[in-house]
C-alpha cells in the first residue's frame, strides 16, 4: 500500500511538472467540448432566428396577373421582387444556384380563377439544394394558405360553412418537455464528458509505461524491492485522478456555457445546475479506471511514446461506438444495456439532462459493473507487467 | 555475496547465456568483461530479476533470485544500462523517490538522501530538474539512488559508458570505497583498462561462456601473456573457436 502511494504521489508531481500533460489535462481536454458546443449551438439559434424574422424575397415572374396573390404574399412578410424575363431564364438561375425559389404565375391565372379552373403558380426550386428548401417550404405554405381562403370565400358565396372542408381537426399533442427536447442536441455532451476525461489521463498512462521504457528508467524501477503489481496500481491510480480533474473542470465549464447561451430560443431549458454537476461527476467518475487501466494496457504493447500515442488515441474514439450505434438504433435503457461502459454512462447523463428521475438499480449497476470491467482491465496490466518482455 | 551456478538462458534461438558460474565475493571488485553481445548485461540482468533464467542458480545473499526475486532485490542497488532519470523531477527527488520505495523509514529517507549526495559529491546540482543533465551527472545521480539505501552488493552495467575521464576517475574512487566498506561490486564493461585498473577478480565472458575467471595475474599468467589486452583476446578466441 505504501508503494502504491509513493508511487502514485511520485506520478502526480512529475506530470503536474509536465507542460504537455497539464495542457492536455487542463485545458485541451475540458475546454473542447463546451467552446465547440457553444459555438454551434450559436450558430444554430442564429440562423433559426435570422430564417424566422427575415422577410423572404421571392423572385415572380408575371406578378401582374395575380395582384390579389401578391398583395397576399406581402402580408405574409414576403418581399416581392422581379423574377427573371422568362420562365427558361428562371429554371436556369435556379439550377445554377443564383435563385434559391422562382414563382411563375400563368398569364391566364386571372380567368382561370374567375372560372373556378384550378391555376397554375409554378415553384421553381432545387431539390437537391438544401438552403433552399427552407425557403421553398416558405413560399409554398403562403401559396397553400391562400389557396384555402379562396376556397372558404367560394364556399361562404354558396352559403355552405367553410367548415365541410375540415372534416377531420387533427391536433398534435406534444408532450415533450423544454429540458426534453434539449436532450437531443445535449446528447452528445456525454461524449465531450467521455473524451476530456480520457485526453485528462491520456499523457500520464504513456508516460508512465511507453515513456518510461524509452527514457530507460524502467528497468532501475524493476530492480526495485517492490511488487510490480503496486507499482502499475500507483500509476493506474494517478491516471484515473487526471480524469477526474479533468472531467471536472470539463462539467463546470458546461455549467457556466449553459447558462449563457440562448437555449431558451431554442425551445431548450437544459438541466445542469450545481447539483446535475455533481451526480453527473459520480455517475462518469467511474469511467476513469476503465480508461485509464485500457490506455495503459495499449502503451504497454508499444515501443515509443510516439507509437503509444497513436494507438491510445484510437483508444479516445472507443467510447463513440456504443453511443452511436444506441443513437442510431434508438434504444431505450434497460438493465443489461447498464453493464456497457461508456453507453451506460450516456443513457445516465442523457436521463439527468432531460430532468428525469434518474433510475437508481441503472445508476448502481452503470457504477458497479463500469468499476468491475476496469479492475478486470487492471489485473490484465499487472499480468502483463509481470511478463519479462516488457522491457522490449 | 553473489553467487552463480550453470546459468542458461536463451531467447528464442539464440543462447545468450550458457552454463556461466561465477562468485562475487563482499569487500572484492569482481568484473565481469566480455565483447558487445557477450552475454553480459543478460547475467546481470538475471541477477537482479529482470529475466528469469531457462536453468542454473543464483543467489544473492544467500537469496534465490527467481524464489524470492523481492529479497534478492532488497540486497542489491543496481545501474542497469543507460539508466535514466526522471526529467521534472530534482536529482533530490529522484533518489528520494528509490529511497520511499526501497522501504526506508521516513523519518531517516532525508538524511541518507543527502548522505549520498554528499557522498558522490553532487551537491552543486542536486536541486535541479534533471532535465537537460550531462551523462556524467546522469550517471551520478543513477548511482546515488541506487546506493541510497546501502545495498550490501551492488551491480553496474557498463557504468563507465559515455563518461569522460575526470568522470570515470571519480566513479572508480567511488566503486573503491565501496569495496573498503566490505560491498560486494559487480560490474560489467567491455574496455580492458577499466577491468585491469580496478578489479580483484576477472570474469571473461564471450558467447555467453565464462572462458576465465582468476584475477588479473591468475589471467596472465594462464594465458601466456604479460599485456592484460592481449590476455583478454586470447581468452576470447579460446572460446570462440571451441564454439
Amino acid at each position: 500500500m505504501k508503494t502504491i502511494r509513493t508511487v502514485f504521489f511520485k506520478e502526480i508531481v512529475d506530470n503536474f511538472r509536465d507542460r504537455r500533460t497539464l495542457i492536455s489535462a487542463l485545458l485541451m481536454g475540458p475546454l473542447f467540448g463546451p467552446i465547440l458546443f457553444a459555438f454551434v449551438i450559436n450558430l444554430t439559434v442564429s440562423q433559426s432566428l435570422e430564417n424566422a424574422e427575415e422577410a423572404l424575397e421571392l423572385p415572380v415572374i408575371g406578378a401582374e396577373h395575380a395582384p390579389n396573390l401578391i398583395q397576399f404574399l406581402e402580408s405574409r412578410n414576403i418581399d416581392i421582387e422581379t423574377g427573371p424575363e422568362n420562365r427558361e431564364a428562371a429554371i436556369e438561375a435556379v439550377s445554377l444556384g443564383e435563385k434559391d425559389v422562382v414563382i411563375v404565375i400563368s398569364e391566364d391565372f386571372g380567368d382561370h380563377l374567375a372560372e373556378m379552373i384550378p391555376a397554375t403558380v409554378e415553384v421553381i426550386t432545387d431539390q437537391a439544394n438544401t438552403t433552399a428548401e427552407r425557403e421553398t417550404r416558405r413560399a409554398r405554405r403562403a401559396l397553400s394558405a391562400y389557396a384555402q381562403e379562396i376556397a372558404a370565400m367560394r364556399l361562404t358565396v354558396r352559403g355552405v360553412s367553410p367548415l365541410v372542408m375540415r372534416p377531420l381537426n387533427i391536433d398534435e399533442v406534444d408532450v415533450s418537455t423544454p429540458s426534453g427536447r434539449s436532450a437531443i442536441l445535449l446528447g452528445m455532451l456525454s461524449y465531450f464528458f467521455l473524451f476530456a476525461l480520457l485526453t485528462g489521463g491520456m499523457n500520464l498512462a504513456i508516460d508512465a509505461t511507453a515513456g518510461e521504457r524509452e527514457r530507460g528508467s524502467l528497468e532501475p524501477l524493476l530492480c526495485l524491492p517492490v511488487k510490480r503489481d503496486e507499482l502499475i496500481f500507483g500509476k493506474i491510480g494517478a491516471s484515473c485522478l487526471f480524469m477526474a480533474i479533468s472531467l471536472s473542470i470539463s462539467l463546470t465549464c458546461f455549467h457556466f456555457v449553459l447558462r449563457f447561451m440562448p437555449l431558451q430560443e431554442l425551445g431548450m431549458t437544459p438541466n445542469f445546475g450545481p447539483v446535475v454537476v455533481l451526480l453527473a461527476f459520480l455517475l462518469l467518475v467511474p469511467f476513469a479506471l476503465v480508461g485509464a487501466s485500457l490506455m495503459t494496457l495499449v502503451a504497454s504493447f508499444t515501443k515509443s511514446f510516439k507509437e503509444a500515442q497513436t494507438w491510445v488515441s484510437v483508444v479516445l474514439l472507443a467510447p463513440t461506438m456504443p453511443i452511436l450505434i444506441v443513437s442510431i438504433l434508438q434504444v431505450r435503457p434497460s438493465t443489461e444495456l447498464m453493464f456497457i461502459p461508456s453507453l451506460s454512462q450516456h443513457l445516465l447523463l442523457v436521463d439527468l439532462i432531460r430532468n428525469e428521475p434518474v433510475n437508481l438499480t441503472h445508476a448502481a449497476v452503470s457504477v458497479i459493473g463500469t468499476l468491475v470491467i476496469g479492475g478486470i482491465l487492471t489485473w490484465v496490466c499487472a499480468r502483463l507487467y509481470r511478463r519479462e518482455g516488457l522491457l522490449g | 555475496m553473489i553467487v552463480v551456478e550453470n546459468l542458461h538462458k536463451s531467447f528464442r534461438e539464440v543462447k545468450a547465456v550458457q552454463n556461466v558460474s561465477f562468485k562475487a565475493e563482499d569487500g572484492k571488485i569482481t568484473g565481469l568483461l566480455g565483447p558487445n553481445g557477450a552475454g553480459k548485461s543478460t547475467t546481470l540482468r538475471v541477477l537482479y530479476t529482470v529475466l528469469r533464467p531457462d536453468s542454473g542458480l543464483a543467489t544473492i545473499d544467500g537469496f534465490n533470485v527467481v524464489e524470492d526475486p523481492l529479497g534478492a532485490r532488497a540486497r542489491i542497488g543496481t545501474l542497469p544500462h543507460g539508466s535514466g532519470l526522471y526529467p521534472h523531477l530534482t536529482a533530490r527527488e529522484n533518489i528520494a523517490y528509490y529511497a520511499k520505495l526501497y522501504d526506508m523509514a521516513s523519518e531517516t529517507i532525508d538524511e541518507s538522501v543527502q548522505n549520498v549526495i554528499d557522498q558522490l559529491n553532487i551537491n552543486d546540482f542536486a536541486d535541479r530538474k534533471t532535465k537537460g543533465f550531462s551523462q556524467g551527472q546522469r550517471t551520478k545521480v543513477s548511482l546515488a539512488r541506487s546506493l541510497v539505501h546501502g545495498p550490501q552488493n551492488i551491480l553496474l552495467d557498463e557504468p563507465s559508458n559515455g563518461l569522460d575521464v575526470m568522470a570515470t576517475r571519480s566513479l572508480r574512487d567511488l566503486i573503491r570505497q565501496l569495496k573498503a566498506t566490505g560491498t560486494c561490486v559487480l560490474f560489467s564493461s567491455h574496455v580492458m583498462q577499466e577491468v585491469a585498473a580496478l578489479c580483484d577478480e576477472i570474469v571473461i565472458i564471450a558467447s555467453g561462456q565464462v572462458a576465465i575467471h582468476d584475477s588479473p595475474d591468475g589471467i596472465r599468467n594462464a594465458t601466456g601473456c604479460d599485456d592484460l589486452e592481449d590476455a583478454f583476446v586470447k581468452a576470447i578466441s579460446m572460446v570462440e573457436v571451441a564454439a
